[in-house]
């Protein structure tokens, strides 16, 4: 972890970052309105960084050359889409996939 | 859920939201004292950030030591949902004050927009600040609360990477994914499939040569280029 200073100040920044995007519709609506083009972008935000997210745990990055695979995360990914389609529910996704990480650490290690 | 607006019904109708934010709301903070951050960083991230998936991502950047402005960019991008969401519910509280606004949009999260949108179904179209607010303020101190309990609980279980708790961060995401693209009825399935077969192919090969703190912003950007592309080629 990096210095406390930094992550205060990593918070606070990232706070007010956050707080105006939820205020600023709010203040400037009654004047303006967002093109119909800028709120179809952002309606592919959530998607897209969440996989993005997702995908970029699932490799090793060495710059220069193609990504390695990181074996276990992919794995755990497997059992972990399974049970979000199944259950729709994000805290037994989340417990599938810690266990399942858990489990294979387990067999990884011996 | 009925048509009254009061504060009491509010806080009602938010009981849902409740048992839904405790447990993340304790994966969370556990998932925070295990990336090695103190409980008092991780109660003032759910304080001060309030924002789900976008703590989840702060922590994650921080721990990987990515810098302050590449942080800032993506937890803005992550939450830059609210302001679809915020531009979605400004017009039901126009009549009210300045204050009252800024107050519902300071605390306003996917589940109380969610809560909000269906409530509107039972009231002719009608949403009150009482009632919005009463919400709001119920999921923000179980959120807070929730966060404690799941950091002390954090501090007890000892070496939590071993048994995989490291994941959850990642399982979180792919359970948001799949909830977001089933529930988004304004995109298409098959697009939003192809969305993610792009990011996938997008992360691969950006691997290359765009850093690691970058590339997810960098992908993002062109992901939703692209989904924008694919929506009008099949409409």
């Amino acid at each position: 972890m990096p210095s406390s200073e930094f992550v205060l100040i990593t918070i606070l920044a990232c706070g007010l970052a956050t707080w105006l995007s939820r205020i600023l519709p709010f203040v400037f609506l009654k004047k303006f309105n967002l093109s119909e083009g800028v709120l179809e972008f952002l309606s592919f935000v959530p998607v897209a960084i969440m996989s993005g997210l997702w995908f970029s745990s699932l490799f090793v990055q060495h710059l220069g050359h193609l990504p390695s695979l990181n074996v276990g995360n992919l794995l755990a990914s497997l059992p972990t889409v399974i049970a979000a389609i199944l259950s729709k529910s994000l805290l037994v996704t989340v417990l599938v996939g810690v266990i399942s990480l858990g489990l294979l650490n387990l067999f990884l290690a011996h | 859920m009925n048509d009254r607006l009061d504060w009491q019904t509010g806080v009602k109708d938010s009981l849902p939201i409740v048992f839904s934010y405790i447990t993340i709301a304790m994966a969370f903070g556990i998932v925070g004292k295990a990336a090695g951050l103190s409980v008092l960083q991780v109660v003032l991230i759910s304080a001060i950030d309030f924002g789900g998936a976008a703590q989840f991502v702060l922590v994650t950047m921080l721990a990987a030591h990515s810098g302050l402005w590449a942080i800032v960019v993506a937890v803005f991008l992550v939450n830059s949902r609210m302001i679809l969401m915020s531009t979605t519910l400004a017009p039901y509280f126009n009549g009210e004050s300045m204050l009252k606004n800024i107050l519902i949009g300071s605390f306003v999260t996917d589940e109380s927009f969610a809560v909000g949108m269906n409530k509107l179904t039972q009231t002719d179209g009608r949403l009150s600040f009482p009632w919005f607010n009463a919400a709001n303020l119920m999921s923000y101190l179980v959120w807070v609360a929730g966060t404690y309990a799941g950091a002390i609980i954090g501090d007890l279980i000892p070496n939590p990477e071993k048994w995989g708790v490291g994941f959850a961060i990642t399982a979180m995401f792919i359970g948001l994914l799949y909830l977001q693209m089933i529930a988004d009825k304004s995109i298409k399935f098959g697009i939003q499939l192809a969305v993610v077969v792009f990011m996938l192919v997008a992360i691969y090969f950006g691997m290359i040569f765009i850093p690691g703190n970058l590339l997810v912003l960098v992908a993002t950007i062109a992901g939703c280029f692209f989904g924008v592309v694919i929506k009008h080629a099949f409409q």
